[in-house]
């Protein structure tokens, strides 16, 4: 076991180091840029075999990165906020032509009014892009994330990419102890990248071809297959990756669920507040719980469906707003996830923390009070809250 | 593709839309997306060949004396109609 202090961003870029990856092209964006900074200083010191590719744009980077991935390279790319916006187009191509790209997202608000700080609503705004999203609590998941994200990316059922996210400063700049394996360890896990077709000239084919109403509706559904291949996938590797070093990951992670009647559902660094939180308020004999989604896309349904039944009420818990829908779109999610029920719990959604405004475990607390006051009562107040803003 | 052609469905198709033959565009015959069809009057072609190096698609085919469209792939623009100095083709609307 080595312990190495780490910001998220350089636990992202030592994990994409040890997993020898062949391409990486990208462009700089607070608060990414370390990921790339940090990889392109192994580049330079000639630690690393990897091909550097400097480009003008992150539409650019996804632009290489997607026809590296097609000569069966192992590529990585990393972004934030406006440059994950700039490369929209790109994402559909890339998880079109089935590229398993992984790519280390720090999530940071979007302009306007222009912000640096930490929230979803970068990758929230990507979610139907046909992108695998795992978000990280903290620097060791993200290192261990990014390592497992190659192996379930180019597994022959899934050939997806992914994208994993860490949130913005929160967690891309903090130092904290990351235990790290051997690279030998890592190398032995992942193996090297076994792609179906590769463009190669001796054996020429063709991605990216024309494919209208008569045949792209069939590769979009297989595109559907793939993503319900995930669960089954990541649930094998995340249990080959507890082998070799001890932590257990999987879809989701809960905290309390046991016997909880008012619970938080959310993604990121603020499942370790809630958790927190939750321990101090079951101490006094509340009966709170938490559940940490680590998968976003593609949905897991039934684990969030199964770990909910019980609860009788559920505050969800969104880092970004979806403008105009009736919930944001961790809560869409759940709320959808959860109607095949008999019993719903009573759901209200809790915007927070926009544009990296700090949740306090006092707002918390707060949450799981009306969440304990509608198990209580039965009765929604407020289906939106909007925790932390001024009126 | 005609429409009478039985196609694959989702899970024979190679994934990613990727096409494993190398050219094979020939087979996709866009004929069919015609809606009007040019007809060369072999009486008035000079064989200029205008339609021939006007043509999108390749699909004129060179005669001794005059010019053929090779309906497989002609999409029926009409540019040979509209670039005939003798007025020659006419664009004829196609009977389904």
């Amino acid at each position: 076991m080595t312990i190495v202090g780490m910001t998220g961003d350089e636990a992202v870029a030592y994990a994409v180091k040890q997993s020898k990856v062949d391409i990486v092209a990208a462009y700089p964006i607070t608060p990414q840029t370390i990921m790339v900074e940090r990889f392109s200083k192994y580049v330079a010191d000639g630690e690393v075999q990897t091909e550097y590719v400097c480009v003008e744009s992150e539409h650019s980077a996804m632009s290489a990165c997607v026809g590296a991935s097609l000569t069966g390279a192992r590529v990585f790319t990393a972004t934030s906020s406006q440059g994950l916006a700039l490369m929209h187009e790109m994402l559909y191509i890339a998880s079109g032509l089935r590229c398993p790209i992984v790519m280390g997202v720090a999530n940071r608000a979007l302009s306007a009014p222009i912000n640096i700080h930490g929230d979803h609503s970068d990758m929230m705004g990507s979610r139907d892009s046909g992108w695998m999203q795992i978000y990280a609590e903290n620097a060791q998941e993200a290192y261990d994330w990014t390592i497992m994200a190659f192996k379930i990316a180019e597994d022959k059922n899934i050939q997806l990419p992914v994208s994993v996210n860490l949130d913005g400063f929160i967690i891309s700049h903090c130092v904290e102890g990351v235990d790290v394996l051997e690279d030998e360890g890592v190398n032995q896990f992942l193996q090297t990248r076994k792609p179906l077709f590769i463009l190669d000239p001796e054996k020429p084919i063709t991605f990216g071809a024309l494919c209208f109403t008569d045949y792209y509706f069939e590769f979009k559904r297989q595109q559907v297959e793939a993503m319900l291949n995930v669960g089954g996938v990541l649930d094998k590797i995340c249990k080959e990756y507890k082998g070799i070093t001890g932590r257990n990951y999987n879809v989701l992670e809960t905290f309390g669920m046991e016997d909880a009647e008012a619970a938080i559902i959310c993604l990121g660094s603020t499942a370790g507040t809630a958790r927190e939180v939750a321990r101090k308020l079951r101490a006094q004999g509340k009966k709170v719980g938490v559940v940490k989604l680590w998968l976003y896309r593609p949905f897991p349904t039934e684990e969030i469906s199964a770990v909910l039944k019980h609860v009788k009420a559920l505050a969800v818990f969104d880092r970004a707003i979806s403008f105009g829908a009736p919930y944001g779109a961790l809560c869409s999610d759940v709320v959808s996830a959860l109607h095949t029920l008999e019993e719903n719990p009573r759901i209200f959604n809790v915007i927070y923390g926009l544009g990296g405004r700090d949740i306090e475990p006092s707002d918390i607390e707060f949450a799981f009070n009306e969440a304990l006051e509608t198990a209580r009562t039965g009765v929604v107040k407020e289906e939106t809250m909007f925790l932390g803003v001024r009126e | 593709m005609t429409s009478e052609e039985k196609k694959p469905g989702w899970k024979s198709l190679p994934m990613g839309a990727a096409v494993l033959e190398p050219g094979s565009s020939l087979q996709y015959k866009t004929g069919d997306w015609r809606a009007f069809k040019p007809v060369v009057d072999k009486e008035k072609c000079i064989n200029c060949l205008f339609c021939w190096i006007y043509c999108p698609d390749a699909a004129f085919i060179r005669k001794e004396k005059w010019v053929e469209v090779n309906y497989d792939y002609c999409k029926g623009c009409g540019i040979c109609a509209k670039e005939c100095p003798k007025e020659a083709i006419k664009m004829v609307e196609e009977q389904k």
